[in-house]
């Protein structure tokens, strides 16, 4: 009972701070063109979805830290930490804030592939956690 | 300094100090479940929680929202107490490579966490000296406060790591870490 209880807990405190500390400026939807419109192409979720469960040469995946499907509270590799879900259907605060968008792709491309990813890889990443359902 | 902690409505109050490695039980349900209770309603409402549960053991009365949001996306935030100036000095100025992580900033946000945590940072005895890597589970007080903990209780998947402090301290995110609300998950 405790742990379900503690469960509960994590995922209301995760949702919460997550709303209650970004304001949306944008919807994920609208990130999509944004990233489709510099990449000057389509994106394909299959292929997000593909770069997203891959090691691109480094220990970690994208899914190290957010799960295989990004649908559910996930753990931080290292330390723990309750991720909260990246997909839009599971998480309404997920890719509502631009520059949020824009740093953590910055932060954790690096930590993945060594480098920044281009917007073809960040719109088919994005196109990948619109296309998952709860 | 450690503060000593006050009474709270929901939950009884710790008397000792957190050198105990005893583990305790909730008292009851119904605390437990007013303590959630709390901790949601301060969420909800989006008040600093330092100050709506009254005292806490490490909690800063103004928590910063910068370092919550920057610094709390990947682990606990850390009481800034924990670790003395130099050591939050030499983290500020390194978080393009932050533990084997990128975390790094634009610099005003630096500036804006630097100017909130360095008055903060521990002065007291124990966290004076500045540990190996800047890590918290590496000083002294620490290892020593820790030292009943078996391995393979660190390495179980629902603790992962010592830098988890919310595994075990159910309070932590409140600053508190007293033993009294210390639960080691299976």
């Amino acid at each position: 009972m405790f742990k379900q209880n503690l469960q509960q807990l994590v995922f209301a405190m995760v949702l919460g701070a997550a709303a209650t500390v970004h304001a949306g400026d944008t919807t994920p939807t609208a990130q999509l063109q944004r990233f489709e419109a510099a990449a000057g192409r389509p994106a394909s979720a299959d292929s997000g979805r593909i770069f997203f469960t891959s090691t691109h040469g480094s220990k970690w995946t994208c899914a190290s830290c957010h799960g295989e499907s990004p649908t559910k509270v996930s753990k931080h590799a290292s330390t723990g930490k309750a991720i909260a879900p990246l997909a839009p259907a599971a998480n309404p605060d997920a890719l509502t804030d631009a520059a949020r968008v824009d740093k953590w792709f910055r932060r954790n491309c690096k930590d993945v592939l060594s480098r920044e990813c281009t917007a073809a890889e960040k719109s088919d990443v994005i196109a990948f956690l619109l296309a998952l359902k709860p | 300094m450690m503060r000593t902690p006050s009474t709270r409505s929901s939950v009884s109050t710790p008397s000792t100090p957190s050198t105990r490695s005893s583990v305790s039980t909730p008292s009851t349900r119904s605390q437990l479940n007013t303590f959630i209770l709390g901790l949601l309603l301060a969420l909800g409402f989006g008040v600093s929680t330092a100050v709506a549960g009254g005292s806490k053991d490490f909690q800063p009365l103004v928590m910063s929202e910068k370092y919550r949001s920057e610094c709390a996306s990947c682990h606990l935030a850390y009481p800034p107490a924990l670790l003395p100036l130099a050591s939050w000095r030499r983290l500020l100025g390194s978080l393009d490579k932050h533990y084997g992580v990128d975390a790094s900033l634009e610099p005003a946000e630096v500036l804006e966490i630097s100017k909130w945590l360095e008055p903060l940072a521990g002065t007291y005895k124990k966290v004076r000296e500045e540990p190996q890597d800047d890590r918290i589970t590496k000083a002294a007080w620490f290892v020593r406060e820790h030292r009943k903990i078996e391995t393979e209780v660190w390495l179980r998947s629902s603790i992962k790591s010592a830098a988890n402090c919310a595994a075990c301290h159910t309070t932590a995110e409140q600053g508190n870490y007293n033993d009294d609300f210390v639960r080691i998950p299976k």
